[in-house]
């Protein structure tokens, strides 16, 4: 499980730079949007988007748009629906009768998450993917939490960085009712780690702010837990 | 990013782009001796409405939303400070000092957050202190800083009905994404902080409510008859027009899986039971 956790250190130390500052240009043309000032402001300070050599522009097609977002959203759906569905199917060593009916309701509200992505995008809909469990340990209690964490982690900034690339205000309210779930999940996770690191500053900034990650940078992360490759390059961002 | 590059590139296509500006000179100047870190994390919030501003959008209603959430950020702020001040009320020696104290922290550095992306936008934030408060909400929590198990009732509902007062603003912020993306930011460190206020009340000192999952199950789990307001409509299991027990769910499931927006409106009149009058 190390590896998932260095993965995201890494990723996120590499961001902290990147990021901050594409989404400050990226902010600028969508302020800007009201008139004349757009078109200068592509030429004042944004480079291009990124181009997408990472692994992230072959495989299944999320798609574009708001559907590609939510198609995004199911892809994720199904990666923590599948890890819980491992745990619930075969528990750690010693696991507690109540660690487990926790690990019950989470699994059970991914899963609904996930069909209901799948419902809602009709034939829209990527996919199953087949999912890389391979670094987890499921029988080893640390393995599976620390691997939890990630994903819920990973989960609540994906929905936080996703939410400004949303254009109906329906989808954005249900990323708006999924994101506070994940980031429950979250919070009870980290406590069955280490009771009261619930939202420690590994996770939340000195302004008393949670993660936000674009779909690429998230997607880098969890495709290491995905056997089927996915095409995001057709996303907004 | 070099804001004044960018602003002269406006100019070249706009040349009204500093009279637009400039009832906003002040908080441009601002921007420019910029040096904290709060500061810097409320640039884009600042920015992003002085554009609006600036070009004619509805600035006031991002402007509303900031000070509305600024609001409740002042009375969970109050509570926990108050709470933590009050001596015998936390059980010494464990855990839940260090909890609360970090979930206070949070609350106020988003107040400080919140007013400096006011101030920087050129609205003018709300602005409480702690003896405006009736933590009683009129009377409901007599024993709200004299019983923990009442405290933590209290703050669990505080923290649920936070959760719900961002979520229902988030389609307001649309036009704004940066402003939008902080507010979800701080929608999900809400979220967290009700899941382990919960976990507290699970404890025999904070009330032993064993049957409290860090989610939401149904209308109202909170053991509070008084908080009915803050939970209503949080057992909707109907998303999108797709009934979710009808995909293989259960009914618990199906509500605890999605949290649930609350208007302004129904905030504002929740909130306004722990604000004296005068």
């Amino acid at each position: 499980m190390k590896s998932l956790q260095e993965q995201e250190t890494e990723l996120l130390y590499k961001e902290s730079g990147i990021l901050t500052a594409k989404l400050q240009r990226r902010s600028f043309l969508q302020y800007a949007g009201a008139g004349v000032a757009g078109a200068a402001l592509i030429a004042a300070g944004c480079k291009k988007d990124h181009n997408n050599d990472n692994g992230l522009s072959t495989g299944v097609d999320l798609g574009s748009g708001d559907l590609g977002i939510l198609n995004y959203a199911y892809a994720l759906e199904q990666l923590e629906g599948a890890f819980y569905d491992t745990v619930v199917k075969s528990p750690y060593t010693n696991i507690s009768p109540y660690e487990l009916s926790l690990l019950t309701d989470i699994r059970d509200h991914e899963l609904a998450h996930r069909e209901f992505f799948k419902k809602a995008l009709g034939t829209n809909a990527i996919q199953a993917l087949t999912v890389n469990f391979s670094a987890i340990n499921f029988t080893d209690r640390t393995s599976v939490l620390t691997a939890a964490k990630a994903f819920e982690d990973l989960g609540v900034s994906a929905y936080n960085g996703a939410g400004k690339l949303i254009k109906s205000a329906d989808y954005l309210l249900i990323a708006g009712k999924i994101v506070s779930v994940e980031a429950r999940h979250a919070a009870l996770i980290r406590d069955l780690l280490s009771n009261g690191t619930f939202a420690d500053n590994t996770v939340i900034d000195v302004n008393g702010l949670d993660a936000a990650r674009s779909p690429l940078a998230v997607l880098s992360i969890a495709k290491a837990y995905l056997s089927t490759q996915i095409n995001a390059s057709n996303l907004p961002s | 990013m070099n804001i004044i590059n960018i602003l002269e590139e406006i100019e070249k296509v706009d040349g009204e782009v500093y009279e637009r500006l400039n009832p906003r000179r002040a908080a441009m100047k601002q921007f420019y001796g910029f040096g904290s870190k709060v500061a810097l994390a409320a640039l884009p919030l600042a920015l992003g409405s002085m554009f609006k501003k600036a070009y004619g959008q509805t600035t006031t209603s991002v402007l509303g939303v900031l000070n509305f959430a600024l609001t409740l950020e002042y009375i969970e702020y109050n509570f926990y400070q108050t709470g933590l001040n009050t001596p015998g009320l936390i059980p010494a020696g464990t855990p839940a000092l260090a909890a609360l104290t970090n979930i206070r922290d949070h609350e106020l550095a988003h107040v400080n957050l919140l007013k400096g992306a006011i101030t920087g936008s050129g609205g003018t934030p709300v602005s409480f202190t702690a003896s405006q408060f009736d933590f009683t909400a009129q009377g409901n929590f007599n024993a709200v800083f004299t019983d923990y198990p009442t405290f933590l009732a209290v703050a669990q509902v505080f923290e649920d009905t936070g959760v719900r007062a961002y979520k229902g603003q988030a389609a307001n912020l649309m036009g704004s994404p940066s402003v939008l993306q902080t507010a979800l930011q701080i929608h999900s460190v809400e979220a967290r902080h009700a899941a382990h206020i919960r976990e507290m009340r699970q404890a025999p000192a904070g009330g032993g409510v064993t049957a409290l999952r860090p989610w939401i199950t149904g209308a109202n789990d909170s053991g509070v008859p008084a908080a009915a307001a803050n939970y209503a409509g949080e057992d909707n299991v109907v998303q999108l027009g797709i009934n979710i027990p009808g995909l293989g769910f259960s009914v618990n499931a199906s509500t605890a899986a999605f949290d649930e927006p609350l208007t302004m409106a129904a905030v504002n009149a929740i909130a306004s039971l722990f604000i004296k009058t005068s």
